[in-house]
């Protein structure tokens, strides 16, 4: 099956990076339409309507999201666009905002008209400087243009964009994080309650979307809710830009309508492994996703409904795929000290528990540990999950967890082969 | 003001040995009038000027290589804030330096798709290749979110891949001449791997 480009249509031109690359495929003129001759409510309704998930992890309702923000003036709204992808696996925004940066910007001024927001700023994260570089020549050239800025096309309503690096922590892809980060602090998680609807930058209510959901909005407003829900499925519609690595022989982002079956994203369209080799694993959706075997997953519709009935998650939609060359012990380890390393140490089983984690696989790789570490590694992942701040140890907890629990076999086996080698 | 409470020093498990800096006063620091303008610049794109601090010491670090505290005094002084508070800031970020560094910088990705592909190779390389020379500061990095180009490295802000051992010697011996770093490399020339629209 081919992609479906919506969003990395005419990705390939290098003029698209420019105002007027953008306008020559049509790009602006959803804007003016919207703020023209839509009104906030309708604009809104259309993203509602149209069902688009968020596509930074969570999956959320896009529409409800933004509806959730009180009504009306007279209390500073902001926008966030999470552009800290920083999860390993996932390169998708870096493909958004470096080839189609208008078509972000757009969708941007766009939701902020639909939530009555006047302030916006784009979270990018601190090693995508040639990306952000992109994005501030874009957004310079949109308030050239009178895209943005005071007085929109004349129709008195202003939005303030700015292009705000990070410095280098996963952990601000955290929303609330991200917050504490703007702010100007370091980023650590706020508690929830209150969400950031409510209470987020500044302490004014706050919407935060991902890079690809907020690039999604253009699309739908110019052509319909109906028109959207004609891509994907009933409770994923659209398209999803797929980063897939790891053992496949063309790794890279592939747009695809979701519910196409796993196996021809990784198969066909990433090549599948190379020569003699065959899929063993697969992170779905990020290495905070669980991960899923070959027969598990590779039958499943990529979806985000049909990755949670399989007991992981779409996540941010990012594949990785483990061949028969790879030990999952090992995997293990790597995808627990990047979580020990990332973890900003604000609470305690995230703080400790990534940690221990770390240090028993340590133990597992090297031998110097007996089955009943793996029962203890497993019980420290479920004494993790649901009792963190935020979900980075979570997000720990959860792949690692699956990793022992499918693959006990071989972290046995990894144990007694160096326990032989050190005796 | 004067150092902490007592009581707060010993459950901080240290007496402090100094008293904690107010905020510097501009004419103490000699802030350059350039990076004065730049914090300045940047204080006024936020509706709190405090946003400005991640800004701002990137602008120091750019200016000294790393974040000096000399330079971080500087900014200090310009946003009327303490030193210390702008170095708790600094010190939570891994691309803020708060120890000197070369001033060549090579992330190398060693996180999961990177090392599949041979990430911590590309790392050994690239230090072996770097040796000891100071003006280059060699580190392993998390993912770069580059996954498609792995195993993948970042050099000076750039991103290069898919790389082999062998070339990080040949970055590194481009970088000490001045010359384009690994030009059939470059992340931002690559197409989409699954071509043009069809």
């Amino acid at each position: 099956m081919p992609e479906t480009r919506m969003l990395l249509k005419n990705a390939e031109d290098p003029a698209l990076r420019t105002l007027a690359g953008y306008k020559g495929y049509g790009g602006y003129a959803t804007l003016e339409k919207a703020y023209r001759e839509l009104e906030a409510d309708e604009v809104l309704k259309e993203l509602e309507e149209s069902g688009l998930r968020g596509r930074g992890g969570a999956g959320f309702s896009m529409g409800k999201k933004a509806s959730f923000l009180p009504r009306g003036g007279g209390v500073d709204k902001y926008l966030c666009c999470n552009a800290d992808e920083s999860e390993p696996g996932a390169f998708k925004d870096r493909e958004l905002m470096q080839r189609n940066p208008h078509q972000l910007i757009e969708g941007i001024a766009i939701a902020a008209l639909a939530a009555g927001i006047g302030h916006a700023f784009i979270f990018i994260r601190g090693e995508y400087d040639s990306q952000a570089d992109v994005l501030d020549a874009a957004v310079a050239e949109a308030y050239e243009a009178g895209y943005l800025g005071k007085d929109i096309l004349g129709t008195h309503r202003d939005l303030e964009l700015v292009v705000h690096r990070g410095a280098g922590a996963y952990i601000c892809g955290e929303e609330t994080a991200l917050l504490d980060a703007l702010e100007g602090k370091r980023g650590n998680p706020r508690l929830k309650p209150p969400f950031p609807a409510v209470q987020g930058l500044y302490g004014g209510p706050t919407l935060i979307n991902n890079v690809e959901t907020l690039s999604n909005v253009p699309g739908i407003v110019a052509n319909g809710a109906e028109w959207f829900r004609g891509f994907g499925t009933e409770q994923s519609p659209g398209t999803k830009v797929v980063s897939i690595s790891g053992c496949v022989r063309r790794p890279g982002n592939y747009e695809v309508e979701l519910g196409i079956p796993t196996r021809e994203l990784i198969m066909d369209l990433a090549g599948g492994p190379i020569e003699g080799h065959e899929v063993k694993a697969f992170y779905p959706g990020g290495s905070s996703s669980p991960v899923l075997t070959a027969e598990e997953g590779l039958d499943l519709p990529y979806s985000f409904e049909a990755m949670a009935e399989a007991g992981s998650m779409l996540g941010s939609g990012s594949i990785i795929v483990a061949d028969d060359s790879v030990s999952i012990p090992h995997m293990a380890l790597r995808t627990a000290r990047f979580y020990h390393h990332e973890s900003c140490g604000k609470c305690t089983p995230c703080r400790e528990g990534t940690n221990w984690t770390v240090k028993m696989l340590e133990r597992v790789v090297r031998g110097e540990a007996t089955p009943m570490d793996l029962d203890i590694v497993a019980s420290v992942q479920e004494n993790i999950i649901g009792h963190c701040l935020c979900v980075l140890g979570d997000s720990m907890a959860m792949p690692v967890g699956a990793m022992v629990r499918k693959f006990r076999d071989e972290f046995e086996a990894v144990i007694a082969e160096n326990q032989a080698v050190a005796a | 003001m004067s150092g902490l409470p007592l009581d707060q020093a010993l459950t901080e498990g240290r007496i402090p040995d100094r008293t904690p800096e107010e905020v510097p006063e501009l004419h103490e620091v000699g802030c350059p009038d350039e990076l004065r303008e730049r914090i300045e610049e940047l204080m006024g794109r936020y509706p709190d000027r405090k946003s400005a601090s991640i800004p701002a010491l990137w602008a120091v670090q750019r200016l000294y290589g790393w974040c000096t505290p000399e330079g971080i005094r500087q900014a200090a002084a310009v946003m009327r804030v303490t030193p210390a508070y702008l170095e708790s800031v600094a010190s939570f970020y891994d691309l803020l330096h708060t120890d000197p560094v070369g001033t060549h910088k090579v992330a190398v990705c060693t996180n999961i798709s990177c090392w599949m592909r041979g990430g911590d190779e590309l790392l050994e390389a690239f230090r072996a290749a770097a040796g000891d020379d100071e003006n280059f500061f060699v580190t392993g990095f998390e993912c770069l979110g580059a996954c498609d180009i792995a195993p993948m490295a970042s050099i000076d802000e750039r991103y290069f891949g898919p790389l082999e051992a062998a070339e990080a010697q040949t970055a590194i011996d481009q970088l000490r001449e001045g010359a384009d770093v690994l030009p059939g490399k470059a992340l931002e020339k690559r197409p989409l791997p699954g071509g043009s629209d069809a």
